[in-house]
């Protein structure tokens, strides 16, 4: 890939894979960001990875203390953060030690040698200097830099201390990674001014400096490296924006409470990786939201369950541990059929497990995961943009259906960002439904009372004249009275059952990618769908009889998925799990799939799902 | 719902009520049940502005007889799900029936939360010392040597006060009554519903079966007068078949004292204050037990000063609307940095 050119022409490249890896202090997220910011606004398509450790600051040059933040930057549509890197950044030696097994042979690495000390030398683990070593230098394209000593020198003039001055190195580098990548500096000034332009401009002109310095650095590196720029190609017209999962799930609600005409509440417990949708909803007030920060996990369900029998739209979210505090909600929002959605944005578990890194191991639990016989709708989202789309999928379900669903995201749609079709709010669906009315003369409301055709029932919101009834935990006949006869709970646990069935009537027809028939099928749900499709696309390119199929609700399933997995001679499922899409595949439909379970905490990459494919092909 | 009030059928007792009560006979919550409908007929309530929520327990069946908006949840839970009510409808009376296993064992700490962040309910504890459904075991609130099914040997465990602890969760409202004086039960139960804010009742409630007279050294008929100190705003704290005993304070701790003897006079007598700033009396009052001290019955704190917390979330979305207008969803969605692919442009 690297072809020495003196003359620095800008060489031309499909894409790339760039990671930035450092200290949790170092700041690798926000240039990482940045550096993502300015190439989406530059109009290519990208992908992001962050991947950082639990601890807020984990020992300084330590291995665990190892902050990455991978973009994947390409012509083409991206559809995962990338397999291997071409690039990697290391700010000290721990951050090459964690990540060399991720650059590809031939890959260029760029390190800070200001930070290979003995002494960082020896707590990330190496046995001497890796930068003496010949087989690494000789395997990969290393480009040693100081950036502690040029940092210095770019802010000499400068009234800070050493170390406010070495804070500075992240954007010295990423100044050095625009030159590399021919971009513009204007997105990440404009943000220093914008975050401490009015406290601290001190800081602004550091930064802008450093940032400066690393552009610089590029012109006259002594090096003379290769510029890149990446090949462009026709996309979609319309307007695009940049968006992460967390952001997409938190607008989607915002579009489904204007949509159901209920202003929206939503009361949740911190848990990573599901705070920063409570965050981006307390920002949106003035859209008639409410958040409330409870006092557990189980009191966001409650007040959630709470404001959705007033008659708000009621949404709360969370992550796995969180989910197993709320089931017993779930339960009592199940037999007294209100509308609310829980987002569990899946973590690695079970228990605090690896808590900032990827899984789809929720999925049984959400689907069989409570007391008694309580079926509910779940859904999930594939891509950090679909969070959007599948937030008012849920919403629609609820309120329709007069049932919780839980919508599943994970952590690598949750932190991901990609860039996204502004939708038009013209085309929000109307998700308003008819509740009930106030009673005419000598009618009785009867809360269980049911709608025929979708078996829903009818709510009647307190403050209502007329309508006052009694709901709770305890088996109800139609009247709303409490019956403890064998036959009637038989009856409720069924209808229960079927109104929850019958929701995959009202499904949009499966997409499949690729041919309605062939040799092999692979079938995926959640965030593997950018790796999974990109696999796929590629091999339908190159003419092997495979497709793929990427379902959003997991339960009920979709009604014609069985006939689809029937055309196919073999069907691989793919999860990041060990197998509970595959296990509720085989006991739904009798067919013997063949499951690809991943449980490393981190995403499938695009050649795994290749070479699997291509195995099941001989 | 509100400005017209003149206009508003006046209901009665009757009309508050529901199916017919499944308690044990001679269960404590007949009398309270009846005072509470009475209360609602007599605060000018309509059926539909009430909304009473329940957790677990024999107290949590109560919204099933009360004919207005009701919902039996889950155990400890209903101080939650009526936050939900109250913040998404802050028109409605929202009214929380609970126990002392429901509200201060398994629900403890929903309890806390809801008194300090003083959303407008009324928290009403039914505490009996006992757990009545599930047939006799020990509660938070029984004292250490009770002797019930899973305490053979007699509890060990120190009983946590119901009304020490919504003080130190600063609770704007805190008060006693007793099921066995029905005026006096009505009197606090109408107080707590008109205080803005949490208000939180602990009602001493007696189990027939399971916990029979455990209040009865403090509650019984004939002595009462002499075991009970009956707070009123403003007025000394004495108490006594005779009126002749009151609270005196010596050395930073109370004392009782008879009056017109040793010199003392009702001038010596300390004064109740439920708004004092000073949070000693409420705590010192919430301390007085039978026997040392007569139990305190009545409102030993009201502060009308604080914002309800249903308020407070009102008031933020008010103040975001007005600072940025009710949200332009579109504009949300493209965000402040988006770019636009025209057709023909390369991506």
């Amino acid at each position: 890939m690297l072809e020495e050119d003196d003359d620095q022409i800008l060489e031309e490249l499909e894409s790339v894979v760039i990671l930035f890896a450092g200290d949790s202090g170092d700041g690798m997220q926000t240039v990482g960001e940045l550096f993502t910011d300015t190439c989406a606004h530059s109009g290519f398509n990208m992908s992001t990875l962050p991947d950082y450790p639990a601890e807020i600051r984990a020992p300084a040059g330590t291995i665990a203390g190892v902050s990455g933040f991978q973009v994947h930057l390409g012509s083409a549509p991206v559809l995962s953060g990338g397999d291997a890197a071409e690039v990697l950044i290391a700010m000290n030696p721990a951050a090459l030690n964690a990540n060399l097994d991720r650059v590809v042979p031939g890959g260029m690495i760029v390190v800070n040698i200001g930070a290979f000390t003995d002494e960082n030398i020896r707590m990330a683990e190496f046995e001497s200097n890796p930068l003496d070593d010949e087989v690494l230098n000789e395997r990969f394209e290393i480009v040693k830099v100081n950036l502690n000593e040029l940092t210095k020198h770019a802010l000499a003039d400068m009234d800070l201390k050493m170390k406010d001055k070495m804070r500075c190195k992240n954007f010295f580098a990423l100044g050095f990674m625009f030159w590399v990548y021919h971009q513009p500096l204007t997105d990440t000034l404009n943000f220093l001014e914008k975050k401490w332009g009015k406290k601290r401009p001190q800081l602004v002109e550091a930064n802008a400096k450093a940032l400066r310095g690393g552009h610089n650095y590029g012109e006259t590196y002594e090096g003379a490296r290769n510029r890149y720029q990446i090949a462009k190609t026709q996309v979609k017209p319309g307007v695009y924006r940049k968006i992460s999962g967390n952001q997409a799930i938190a607008y989607g609600l915002v579009a489904a409470s204007q949509a159901c005409a209920r202003p929206l509440t939503y009361p949740s417990y911190p848990i990573t990786p599901a705070t920063s949708i409570l965050e981006t909803l307390a920002a949106l007030k003035h859209f008639n939201v409410k958040t409330i920060q409870a006092e557990d996990e189980i009191a966001a369900a409650g007040i959630a369950l709470g404001a959705s029998w007033a008659g708000d739209l009621a949404v709360t979210g969370t992550s796995g541990p969180g989910m197993c505090l709320k089931s017993e909600f779930l339960g009592l929002a199940v037999i007294t059929e209100l509308p609310m959605v829980i987002c569990n944005v899946q973590r690695a578990g079970p228990s605090t497990g690896l808590p900032t890194k990827v899984e789809q191991a929720d999925l049984l639990q959400a689907i069989y995961g409570r007391h008694g016989e309580c079926p509910l709708p779940v859904v999930s989202c594939s891509t950090p943009g679909d969070g959007y789309y599948a937030a008012i999928e849920a919403v629609r379900i609820a309120i329709k259906y007069k049932t919780p669903v839980i919508l599943l995201s994970d952590a690598y749609v949750a932190n991901g960002s990609e860039p996204w079709r502004v939708p038009s709010v013209e085309d929000l669906p109307d998700l308003r439904v008819e509740e009930a009315e106030e009673p005419k003369d000598g009618e009785k409301y009867l809360p269980y009372k049911r709608d025929p055709e979708t078996l829903a029932r009818k709510l009647a919101f307190p403050g209502q004249k007329g309508n006052e009834h009694r709901i709770g935990g305890l088996e109800k006949n139609e009247s709303g009275a409490i019956s403890y006869s064998p036959d009637n709970h038989e009856e409720m646990v069924n209808l229960r059952a079927k109104k929850i069935q019958g929701i995959a009537k009202s499904y949009e027809p499966i997409k499949i990618n690729g041919k309605a028939k062939g040799k092999v099928l692979v079938l995926g749900w959640g965030g593997t769908y950018g790796a999974i499709t990109a696999a796929m696309n590629n091999l339908i390119a190159e003419g092997y009889p495979v497709a793929s199929v990427h379902i959003h609700h997991l339960f009920p399933l979709p009604l014609d998925l069985k006939d689809i997995l029937n055309s196919y001679d073999k069907v691989l499922i793919p999860e990041l799990n060990s197998g509970q899409l595959n296990m509720m595949i085989r006991a739904e439909y009798l067919i013997d799939t063949i499951s690809y379970p991943k449980v490393k905490g981190q995403p499938f990459t695009v050649t795994e799902i290749t070479t699997k494919v291509l195995e099941l092909l001989n | 719902m509100a400005d017209t009030i003149e206009e508003k059928p006046k209901l009665t007792r009757q009309d508050f009520s529901a199916s017919h009560p499944r308690w044990c006979p001679g269960c404590g919550d007949f009398s309270i049940l009846n005072t509470m409908q009475r209360v609602f007929a007599d605060m000018g309530f309509t059926k539909e502005e009430v909304a009473v929520v329940s957790g677990i327990g024999c107290s949590s069946r109560f919204p099933y007889y009360v004919e207005s908006y009701g919902f039996h949840t889950i155990h400890g839970r209903a101080p939650t799900v009526a936050t939900g009510v109250k913040v998404a409808n802050p028109d409605l009376s929202v009214w929380v029936v609970t126990g002392d296993g429901d509200g201060l064992s398994i629900g403890g700490n929903h309890t806390i939360h809801a008194l300090r962040r003083n959303i407008d309910v009324t928290i009403l504890l039914f505490n009996n010392r006992i757990y009545g459904l599930t047939k006799g075991q020990y509660s938070p609130t029984s004292e250490v040597g009770t002797k019930a099914k899973s305490t053979p040997m007699g509890s060990v465990e120190s009983p946590i006060d119901p009304l020490r602890l919504a003080l130190s969760a600063n609770a704007t409202f805190v008060a006693r009554t007793l099921d066995t004086d029905p005026k006096h039960m009505a009197k606090v139960f109408k107080a707590a519903g008109e205080h803005k804010g949490t208000s939180f009742v602990e009602i001493m409630q007696n189990c027939v079966i399971f916990n029979d007279k455990v209040f009865d050294p403090v509650t019984n008929r004939k002595t009462k007068l002499d075991t009970m100190l009956y707070l009123e705003e403003g007025q000394p704290l004495i108490f006594g078949k005779d009126s002749n005993k009151g609270i005196f304070m010596k050395d930073s701790m109370p004392k009782v004292v008879s009056i017109e003897e040793n010199g003392f006079s009702e001038e010596d007598i300390l004064v109740h204050n439920t708004s004092s700033s000073h949070k000693s009396l409420h705590y010192m009052l919430a301390d007085m037990k039978y026997p040392d001290f007569p139990t305190p019955i009545g409102v030993l704190k009201c502060d009308e000063s604080q914002t309800t917390y249903n308020d407070a979330v009102t008031a933020q979305v008010k103040e975001a609307q007005e600072a940025k207008g009710t949200g332009d969803l579109q504009a949300l969605l493209r965000g402040p940095d988006s770019w636009e692919v025209k057709e023909g442009d390369l991506g």
